[in-house]
């Protein structure tokens, strides 16, 4: 039972984005790069979310464990950055098996509570240590780590391009990974545990582990997301850790449509264009955030690609 | 054929809070048979059976399923050892199709998509709802849905298949429908029904065990209980 329309669908959109950037150049190509990034980040919380159905206000967390781990690997370590990439992705890996074996104890607001306070521990951390993190004042990468040979051909992450090239890659290779997960047999039981938990567990399956299973693989791409965020503009920064962080990953997951596989670029593009414009306009931008989530919760629930799944296209998920 | 015991209960009780559901219960079911709970309402049939399958802890008594015991063991393991579970709430996934209800049974013991298809396919053909596989569970009528739990007990290939009241708001011709599967089932399962409609237990079942307030009253073949003086007292004349 592949998806096959879905797995076209998924195979021109990387060509699309591939080609795109012989038509494009200066911000635009800038802020794409940052877009891949973040829908990588959405995509993992969206693992969790859409198909499993469990909401985290979190996972600030683990992005921000890729982001320190991959940074501080490569400010202090002085690895190569595919090394501080891989100490990144390790990092969130390891995190979030443990906060999942802990937090999913708990179910629905009580999940959401205790997701929350534990990322909130995890910002207080990178502030206390700022000595070693810098802080909100945050860290910039070295020279060193702004360039890295692949297959002997040195490659200098202040080129736009090359950014833009590198994200991509990621970018499909977590697509093409959660295409394989989630519309074969693994996203069914996600699937059978978010829409009746006690009917899964009495055909044979044992959830809790099935939901460890959506968390690690959650936090982990989160953490891809984090690890490649801070190597790709050489910052790494407590902000990223903030409550903030966790809203919007659930806002862009939410406003593109939960437990789809492209919901999470849709909602990751439509939000960043409009928080731009936003956090021009007002100040008060949380507020601005906080009224849209109260909104799409009661009215739009299953968001753009999921309305567009439920009136034409049921093969969208 | 030589009798062969499938599942085994010594002492099996569950209380809630001053109230004993189940009381010290021993019972005994052997392979093959189709045996039918009755009783009256709050009897303790449901609690018993979900002490068999898992969903409730017993606070006695054990459990033995296969020469094994099971007492112990959580819901899911017991499913996957070979009990099968009914809900008598109609419990199905409402929002997925037909067919992916039967694949995630299926696939409770099959690991290849294409094996989990055509297990998906032969549980809708075993209750006559091959021609539903592509609507949405939740769009069935009442009685499909209860075919299509029926049917995912059915995917998994149990050696014991546990209905709670699987008739219960059934019309007639459905309840027909619903005999003819059970036959069908029991040719490769052990089936344990709780059952109201005494047409249906009488049309189906090997052997009938009684209980009340927690407690087997009577046990035997169809016949002999539909006489004991002591059932009809208890139960058949209470009954609607
Ligand atoms: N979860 C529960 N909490 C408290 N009492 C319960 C619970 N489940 C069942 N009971 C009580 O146990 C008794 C047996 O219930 P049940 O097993 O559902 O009976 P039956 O299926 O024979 O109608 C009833 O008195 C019922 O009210
Ligand atoms: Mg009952």
């Amino acid at each position: 039972m592949r998806n096959l329309r879905l797995f076209a669908l998924t195979i021109a959109v990387l060509a699309g984005l591939f080609g795109v950037q012989f038509v494009i150049s200066g911000y635009p190509v800038l802020a794409l790069t940052r877009i891949l990034i973040l829908a990588v980040f959405a995509m993992g919380y969206n693992v969790l979310m859409g198909y499993t159905g469990l909401v985290s206000l979190g996972h600030a967390l683990f992005f921000a464990a890729g982001l320190y781990g991959a940074g501080l690997a490569a400010y202090y370590g002085g690895v190569a950055l595919p090394i501080a990439f891989a100490a990144g992705i390790a990092a969130a890996a390891v995190l979030s098996l443990v906060v999942g074996l802990l937090a999913l104890r708990t179910q629905t607001v009580s999940f959401m509570i205790v997701t929350l306070m534990f990322a909130q521990a995890g910002y207080l951390a990178t502030l206390h240590f700022s000595a070693i993190t810098g802080g909100d004042q945050g860290l910039s990468l070295p020279a060193h780590a702004r360039s890295f040979s692949l297959l002997g051909q040195e490659i200098a992450l202040t080129s736009a391009t090359a950014r833009y090239n590198i994200a991509l890659a990621v970018f499909a290779v977590v697509l093409l990974a959660l295409y394989a997960l989630t519309q074969g047999p693994r996203g069914r039981l996600f699937a059978a545990v978010r829409e009746n938990p006690e009917r899964t567990r009495m055909l044979g399956y044992d959830v809790g582990r099935i939901r460890l299973l959506a968390f690690t693989v959650s936090g982990t791409i989160s953490g891809v997301a984090g690890a490649l965020y801070g190597l790709m503009f050489g910052f790494i920064g407590s902000s990223f850790a903030e409550f903030r962080s966790s809203v919007e990953v659930l806002l862009f997951t939410l406003v593109g449509g939960p437990g789809t596989l492209f919901g999470p670029l849709v909602g990751t593009t439509v939000m960043t264009l409009l928080i731009d414009r936003l956090s021009g306009l007002t100040s008060a931008y949380l507020i601005a955030v906080g009224v849209l989530l109260i909104v799409l919760t009661l009215w739009f629930p299953k968001g753009i690609l999921g309305t567009i799944r439920d009136r034409w296209a049921p093969w969208l998920r | 054929m030589a009798e062969v015991t499938l599942l085994q209960t010594r002492g099996l009780t569950r209380r809630f809070g001053g109230l004993t559901a189940v009381d010290r219960v021993d019972f005994t079911l052997m392979q093959g048979e189709i045996r039918a709970i009755i009783g009256p309402n709050g009897a303790g049939k449901s609690t018993f059976v979900g002490l068999l399958s898992g969903r409730i802890a017993p606070d006695a008594g054990t459990v033995l399923f296969d020469g094994q015991d099971i007492t112990r063991l959580p819901a899911h393991r017991r499913v996957r050892l070979g009990i099968a579970y009914t809900f008598q709430i109609t419990n199905i996934y409402p929002a997925m199709t037909v067919r992916e209800n039967l694949a995630v049974a299926a696939q409770s013991r099959l690991a290849h998509e294409a094996e989990i298809a055509a297990a998906a396919q032969e549980a809708a053909i075993a209750v006559g709802l091959e021609d539903r596989l592509p609507d949405r569970a939740g769009a069935l009528s009442y009685g499909h849905q209860r075919l299509l739990e029926v049917a995912m007990g059915l995917a998994l290939h149990p050696k014991l298949l546990i209905l709670d009241e699987p008739t219960q708001g059934l019309s007639d011709d459905e309840i027909d429908n619903f005999l003819t599967v059970v036959r069908r089932v029991a040719q490769t399962a052990t089936v344990l029904l709780i059952e109201h409609n005494m047409d249906v237990v009488m049309a189906l079942a090997t052997a009938i065990t009684v209980l009340d307030r927690g407690r087997i009253l009577a046990e035997g073949p169809p016949e002999a209980i539909a006489r004991d003086p002591a059932v009809q007292d208890a139960y058949l004349g209470s009954a609607t």
